[in-house]
């Protein structure tokens, strides 16, 4: 079990509502970027490949192709700098590492579209696999 | 060695590691931190350069122990400052001046509060008995080209001419394979991050030696860093 101290430090940092989604959906994760004194938003829009750890330690990495060139960001979960994670596509995936898609390109990286997104209360990364195809038949009934 | 304002007493405290942990500083970035469950501890005993002592420090007692478990002279020591029950560990902080706090009063985590940086005493995991490249850093042998079963040896051990002024006998102080770990470690310039008043804990970034649950001193830092950056929590 984790130390009652720990968590206690830990729960001053931990976001309240951090930034729902399941492994395979399509990303924009908007994060803040200080330059000098101004800070801007930049979004980093990708397929979430992974998700790991516990609590504080949670972090996920997002993949997506650039000029041809496979390029993966991880981010904690938790991190104060990310400003909002858009869900723009949720997808229909067997696995919860999705490590297989660092192989493939082009065509063979499609990931099957999963049930439409829905607002506010998507399902979390513990549900990935049940979630959708629970939703599956509330959506073709 | 520098005081702070705290009644001339260098900051300094006895706590236990409570283990490691992440944090955000105000800029975002994750900071990995060590949490130490420190104080209060109790003035035990103050010392003097005019008294009999002859120098000036400060003794701290940490963590109440049961009195049949503690010694007899531990006890009267403890109850000649007021204490109820004596203490299970002791650490005397030597001071540059005249220590101004009276026996029998409190420290916490709060004479950290102005202090960015400190230095951490602990005692090292015990790792058994152990080869020379772990316990010395030595390079070991090729691992290949030729050498058989010697991978990880230390080589030489001088002898004959090598050995000058030592007769034949290897040189005292040679690094040998040997016993590694559980001894006193101090770790110095580690950035104090945090101070939660309430639960008597330090944030250090980084690590500190020993393991979760081991006692640790932490003080000020003695040394100035050359370059001191400044570390937000």
């Amino acid at each position: 079990m984790r130390n009652a101290l720990l968590t206690h430090v830990e729960s001053k940092h931990l976001q309240a509502s951090p930034p729902q989604f399941s492994i395979g959906d399509l990303v924009d994760v908007h994060c803040k970027i200080v330059e000098g004194d101004k800070e801007r938003i930049q979004v980093f829009s990708g397929t979430v490949i992974l998700r790991k750890g516990t609590g504080i330690n949670s972090t996920f990495t997002v993949r997506r192709i650039v000029n041809n060139e496979g390029v993966e960001r991880i981010f904690p979960l938790h991190s104060p700098k990310i400003e909002k994670l858009e869900v723009k596509r949720k997808s229909k995936v067997r696995r919860a590492k999705l490590n297989y898609l660092r192989g493939l390109t082009g065509k063979a990286t499609r990931l099957k579209e999963g049930a439409p997104i829905v607002p506010s209360d998507s399902p979390t990364a513990s549900a990935v696999v049940a979630a959708p195809a629970a939703a599956e038949p509330t959506s073709s009934a | 060695m520098s005081e702070n304002g705290n009644g001339n007493l260098l900051a300094a405290i006895l706590g236990r590691k409570v283990g490691m942990t992440r944090i955000y500083d105000s800029a975002g970035t994750v900071v990995p931190v060590t949490v130490v469950q420190a104080g209060p501890c109790v003035v035990t005993q103050v010392k003097t350069e005019d008294g009999k002592d002859g120098y000036n420090a400060v003794q701290l007692g940490f963590e109440d122990v049961k009195e049949r478990r503690s010694t007899k002279p531990l006890v009267g020591h403890c109850r000649k400052t007021g204490q109820t029950s004596p203490k299970r560990f002791f650490r005397e902080v030597r001071l540059s001046a005249k220590p101004t706090v009276a026996a029998g009063s409190t420290v916490d985590v709060s004479i950290f509060d102005a202090i960015k940086w400190v230095d951490v005493v602990g005692t090292s995991k015990g790792k058994g008995f152990q080869g020379v490249m772990k316990r010395w850093n030595f390079g070991g042998q090729p691992g290949s080209h030729g050498t058989e079963r010697k991978h990880r040896s230390p080589g030489s051990i001088g002898g004959g001419q090598g050995t000058r002024g030592h007769g034949r006998a290897i040189k005292k102080g040679k690094k040998m394979a040997g016993h590694l770990g559980v001894e006193q470690i101090t770790t110095r310039n580690l950035a104090l991050v945090g101070v939660d008043k309430e639960k008597h804990l330090l944030l250090i970034r980084g690590t500190v030696p020993g393991a979760n649950g081991g006692v640790v001193f932490v003080r000020q830092a003695k040394t100035v860093l050359p370059v001191a950056a400044e570390v937000k929590a």
